[in-house]
């Protein structure tokens, strides 16, 4: 974490002053730069929330400054010179309207980053995602559109003014005690109670300023963060989202199928049926050539049958059909040259989509790590707990795995999301790399032998 | 040689019986489930069960199922497990016992009806016959092993047909080398490989496929 602080622990030692200072002084100043460190973090909130409050007064004060003048026009009668000029100054003011929503988004955008790292609140965007993100054409109407139609614009807008009339203060409280604390005492007129008082205010300013900062991140967050409303409608983009590539993927799979069936079996069953008719037409004449064409078309039917067998093992491995999502994996370990460990203690079986997603995660996740990370061994782990499957690939190799660069990862992550899945990769140069992926399902009870 | 057929599909079941038949071998019962199969056994008393592992009602491994639940109620029972695919799973499981007896064969191999026949009979006697994919799928496994890379391409070819679980006189019939030669490669492997050679076919397969399986 870049920020490097939480509330609860402000206190950071970084360098000792020297052998010669004592170490309660160092502590004093390890806790006193900690906290100096959150007041400044306050006052540049502080100047964020300053700053929407200013382009919202310069906006309004645009606005009065336009009526005022087209009031003082009427009071002089030049009513022919008012209408069109008033209209084209309000329209003015208009695009300049616009142009102001689009920076305060920018702004709101920017304080949750800050608040998501200095305060320790994560606040999620609830802005509608671009209607032209997936192609089509962005007009003028459907940016409109898009910006005004949003509630999240105009509950951005609240933000600015609250936040600019009173919430600034928790941010800026520290700051304000502690300047008094330093103006009171070097002021020459202060008396001593006046000094110990400011002092006091100060001491209190930077104690109090992590919780300061952290109830501001939460009082943003509840201007900030997404409506109930909103939320369910970026689910509902999400959702129609995975569900368009779910659908791709299958049929994307299904053309495949195709074309290996029609290239493979099929092309090789055809082939088997001419050399049959071939041996079928000499073998009076040629029996020793006739019973050469029937060993080559029994070789053929072989190598069909190898092909069917590689292309069901593609589709749905025999295994996970049989005995589920375990030994699936099992059996996938013993086929690789790595040394796999295998831990699970699932005792019944996810839906079948789910347990094929998942296995086909993790056969592309070994390959991956047979191809890149050069490690001696892999653990995976699987569990299922409160309704989740969760599938852990751990590797001890070089690690510095990417999901950005690799299109195997990125197709884990969409094979996932049309489940709700999520895989989070930890990988730093040098390794290890570690893949966790969880999948909401529920586990149906183990089938019982019938024997 | 008496042998209980259980396969699900009429035409495979029927081509199979025929086939056999054709080779001398007696069939006492060709059923098409795995109860039946256990009852075909205990009334029969066959000297081997050809099963296939796909097998109502599940249509899963049930014929695995069936084949160990078979050597529980007839010790030493020897069986020869068909499918339509191998898995060394599913081989790990068959030979877990330790005892002989133990075929598992792609379907495929039926096409051969000489080297099937044979394996039927090695397996019948206690021997092993597993399938050259499950073999060849294990030694792709150990490429990184360092005493098999020291082999030569013969002995590997050796070591490959001695997993599968031919005596060394089959062995010399498929290489075309005398027997003794065989016996040579075989003594080499040992050594390098670091085993107890031993003279019984048996315990000799089960070591080699011990060894690849790691």
């Amino acid at each position: 974490m870049s920020a490097g602080y939480t509330p609860e622990d402000p206190d950071r030692r970084d360098d000792p002053e020297g052998p010669a200072t004592p170490v309660a002084l160092v502590g004093l100043w390890g806790w006193v730069r900690g906290r100096l460190m959150v007041v400044g973090r306050g006052l540049l909130l502080f100047g964020l929330a300053l700053t929407g409050l200013a382009l919202l007064a310069a906006l309004v004060g645009l606005l009065v400054a336009i009526l005022r003048l087209i009031g003082r026009g009427e009071l002089h009668h030049h009513i022919q010179f008012v209408v069109p000029v008033g209209l084209l100054a309000i329209a003015a003011w208009l695009v300049v309207g616009l142009l102001f929503l689009l920076c305060m988004r920018q702004l709101a955008r920017l304080t949750r980053r800050v608040i998501g790292q200095w305060c320790q609140v994560p606040i999620t965007e609830p802005y509608l995602p671009r209607p032209w993100a997936d192609g089509g054409k962005a007009g003028l109407r459907r940016r409109l559109g898009w910006l005004l139609k949003d509630r999240a614009t105009w509950r951005d807008l609240l933000w600015t003014m609250v936040n600019g009339c009173v919430g600034w203060l928790l941010v800026f409280l520290p700051a304000g005690l502690l300047v008094l604390g330093i103006v009171g005492v070097i002021a020459p007129y202060a008396d001593l109670n006046q000094r110990a008082l400011v002092l006091a205010g100060a001491a209190l300013g930077l104690w109090a300023a992590p919780y300061l900062l952290r109830g501001y991140g939460v009082f943003a967050r509840s201007m900030l963060a997404p409506t109930r409303q909103a939320e369910l409608s970026l689910r509902v983009v999400q959702l129609s989202q995975t569900r368009t590539e779910a659908l791709d993927t299958g049929a994307a799979e299904i053309r495949r199928i195709e074309r290996d069936l029609h290239d493979g079996a099929q092309a090789r069953l055809v082939a088997m049926g001419m050399t049959l008719d071939a041996a079928g037409q000499i073998i009076d004449t040629n029996p020793d050539a006739a019973r050469a064409l029937l060993l080559e078309a029994r070789d053929a039917s072989v190598k069909a049958l190898a092909e069917l067998r590689a292309l069901v093992r593609g589709i749905h491995p025999p295994v996970l059909a049989d005995r589920g999502l375990a030994d699936a994996i099992r059996a996938l370990a013993l086929d690789t040259p790595l040394r796999i460990h295998l831990e699970s203690d699932l005792v019944g079986r996810p839906p079948a989509p789910v347990e094929s997603a998942a296995y086909f995660a993790v056969c592309e996740l070994l390959a991956n790590v047979s191809k890149h990370a050069e490690a001696r061994e892999t653990w995976i782990d699987i569990r299922h707990t409160d309704g989740m499957l969760r599938i852990g690939v751990t590797d001890n190799g070089r690690g510095g795995a990417d999901p950005a660069r690799g299109s195997g990862l990125r197709g884990i992550e969409r094979r996932l999301a049309a489940f709700d899945g999520v895989l989070a990769i930890s990988s730093p140069p040098g390794g290890p790399t570690a893949v966790t992926m969880e999948i909401p399902c529920e586990l149906s009870l183990p089938k019982t032998s019938s024997s | 040689m008496r042998v209980v057929i259980a396969e699900d599909l009429f035409l495979l079941r029927d081509g199979l019986t025929r086939m056999l038949q054709a080779h001398g071998l007696e069939i006492t019962a060709a059923v098409d489930n795995g109860a039946d199969l256990l009852a075909a056994v205990a009334k029969d008393r066959p000297d081997v069960a050809i099963v296939d592992v796909r097998l109502p009602p599940t249509f899963t491994d049930e014929g695995i199922r069936a084949a160990l639940a078979a050597r529980r109620e007839a010790p030493g029972l020897p069986v020869l497990v068909l499918s339509q695919y191998v898995e060394q799973l599913y081989a790990r499981e068959l030979l877990a016992s330790g005892a002989g007896g133990i075929g598992y064969l792609l379907k495929d191999r039926v096409f051969d009806s000489a080297q099937f026949v044979d394996a039927v009979r090695r397996v019948a006697d206690g021997g092993t016959a597993m399938d050259p994919e499950v073999i060849a799928r294990l030694l792709a496994r150990n490429t990184g092993n360092a005493s098999l890379t020291a082999l030569s391409p013969r002995e590997r070819e050796v070591l490959a047909l001695m997993a599968e679980g031919r005596s060394n006189a089959a062995i010399a019939q498929r290489l075309v080398i005398t027997e003794r030669a065989v016996a040579k490669h075989t003594a080499s492997i040992f050594l390098k490989l670091d085993l107890q050679p031993s003279d019984d076919d048996n315990r000799r397969v089960l070591a080699v496929l011990a060894y690849l399986e790691g």
